[in-house]
């Protein structure tokens, strides 16, 4: 087995299995009371826009819209590490197909696999802080990674005339 | 590290009551049965519901006109067990069908997982169940709710969900395992790998599969620059509109409502094109490995494929469109969604045969 491919599939099942954990860690400690807090604080809006309390709606819109942010990203980050990872590991098995120099592939493979980690990892850390241009930049520069690296290997296919 | 096995003989690769063979047809069937729940869902479910939890969201807001804050909760209850029964829809479909696409994953690299051949089988049975019971658990969150549940937050349609999670990752966990036995030269459980075959349907699903993820990625990057904040700020600004014109009973709540209901499907569409563009894409690559075991003639095993890809193309095109065709758009992409069903029915009919070939074959030797 080459180096790409041990690459490719190692880093898969890794990310897989990462991605799943934070999925079961969400599900079960997470998601509910997320869920709880935005539906609470969307119906307190409206109660106190009931009460005529419209500062106090406010509020509460952007108590929601805060929750929702979040929930967004957290969602976002279990499903596109599993879904990189299945890419990673189909790659792997169709790798030796990729007519590139063995060098080139080894470097197309870190890339995807390290681009798959930091994609999903900048968009979750955006909840830390709202609108963080650190996080925006990594969750950037990991996506550019991977689609740079996956024109790469449709590039070798295309040499290759798989 | 352990030296693999090109086999020359398809048959090895595809032993009786295997684990490659059982996890292909289960992981087939799972993909199937997730795409037909999600394309019921879509015909029967999705556009009703998206009613309903407007017309509940309208309610609200008159509510809040009449300053009536006992119909804002009702309204809400109304809306929280519109938005769950929502929402588990969704995971049901797509945990299915991730699920079919991992077990396809585990087949295509059993060559390399250095376990005995019964633990294997062992582990892809327990996939096979987990990958079953998780969205079947995630179905009935909606139905059970807290009944009979001795914990606040938590039913037993959603234990059900998380133990059936725990188990696909520790199958996963079990066959990393099997992974770095086969690095470090362990040589139990060898079996052949698929022979590097380069037919056309094969070469047309890998090409065609990883073009449609480059879309999709290039898609999803389109969408996160430019729609998705854009979005969230729109949404905020909607409901606040909302409740100011509702509070000082200047009317408008239809129209905002008619926003709200407006930017959700927008949301909506555009996520779904994205999501299925890489899904299908994947699962094109995916099926282009199982290619050897459809039992069919050369020319049905191409019809399935570009019917396939056709599916693949037509339905997150047609989604897309839904904004500006509305249901008529809505319909194609159903089809395109019946189609890709319809090309997974019919290889797994072509794997059937081709293991039923091979059975009869082996019980006459």
């Amino acid at each position: 087995m080459t180096t790409g491919r041990r690459v490719l599939v190692i880093g898969g099942l890794a990310l897989a299995t990462l991605g799943m954990l934070y999925g079961l860690h969400y599900a079960v400690f997470v998601e509910h009371q997320t869920l709880d807090r935005m539906g609470g604080s969307l119906a307190q809006a409206f109660l106190n826009a009931a009460g005529r309390n419209l500062p106090g709606a406010h509020q509460a819109i952007e108590a929601y819209a805060s929750t929702k942010y979040d929930y967004v990203r957290q969602v976002d980050i279990h499903s596109h590490w599993i879904g990189l990872a299945m890419l990673l590991i189909i790659l792997g098995a169709v790798f030796d197909q990729v007519a590139l120099s063995p060098q080139a592939k080894t470097w197309i493979a870190t890339s995807l696999v390290a681009g798959s980690f930091f994609f999903p990892l900048g968009v979750i850390l955006q909840t830390i802080s709202h609108g963080a241009e650190w996080a925006s930049g990594l969750a950037i520069v990991g996506s550019a990674t991977v689609t740079i690296a996956l024109g790469a290997v449709v590039w070798g296919f295309a040499r290759s005339g798989a | 590290m352990s030296t693999h096995v090109v086999s020359t003989n398809l048959t090895e690769t595809f032993v009786p009551m295997s684990a490659r063979r059982l996890l292909i047809f289960g992981g087939i069937a799972l993909i199937a049965g997730g795409m037909l729940f999600g394309d019921i869902f879509a015909i029967f479910v999705l556009h009703q519901n998206g009613g309903q939890t407007g017309q509940a969201l309208l309610a609200a807001s008159e509510a809040v006109s009449a300053g009536n804050a006992l119909a804002v909760k009702e309204a809400f209850q109304r809306i929280g067990g519109l938005l769950e029964d929502h929402g588990t829809k969704v995971d049901t479909h797509v945990h299915m069908t991730d699920a079919g696409y991992l077990a396809l994953l585990l087949a295509l690299i059993q060559p390399y997982v250095a376990l005995p051949p019964r633990r294997k089988k062992l582990l892809a049975g327990l996939f096979i169940a987990g990958g079953l019971l998780l969205p079947v658990g995630i179905f009935l969150i909606h139905y059970i709710g807290l009944a009979y549940s001795p914990f606040s937050a938590i039913g037993w349609a959603s234990v059900l969900a998380d133990s059936a999670g725990a188990v696909l990752i520790l199958v996963l966990i079990a066959e990393g395992y099997g992974f770095w036995l086969f690095l470090r030269g362990n040589d139990s459980g060898r079996e052949p790998e698929l022979p590097a075959d380069r037919t056309w349907e094969r070469r047309v699903l890998l090409s065609g599969g990883t073009l449609l993820i480059l879309v999709g990625f290039l898609y999803g990057a389109w969408y996160a620059a430019v729609d998705l904040y854009r979005h969230e700020a729109r949404e905020t600004q909607i409901l606040t509109n909302m409740l100011d014109s509702s509070a000082g009973g200047q009317g408008g709540a239809v129209v905002a409502v008619a926003n709200y209901g407006s930017l959700a499907a927008e949301r909506a569409v555009k996520i779904a094109a994205h999501s299925h563009l890489i899904e299908f894409g994947l699962l094109a690559m995916l099926l282009s490995f199982v290619q050897p075991y459809v039992g069919l003639s050369d020319r049905w095993k191409r019809r399935w494929v570009v019917m396939l890809l056709l599916g693949s193309v037509i339905l997150p095109v047609f989604v897309l469109l839904e904004m500006n065709f509305g249901l008529v758009a809505g319909g194609i992409a159903d089809v395109g969604g019946l189609l890709v069903i319809i090309a997974l029915a019919g290889m797994l009919v072509g794997v059937l045969r081709y293991s039923g070939s091979l059975d009869l074959g082996d019980a006459s030797s």
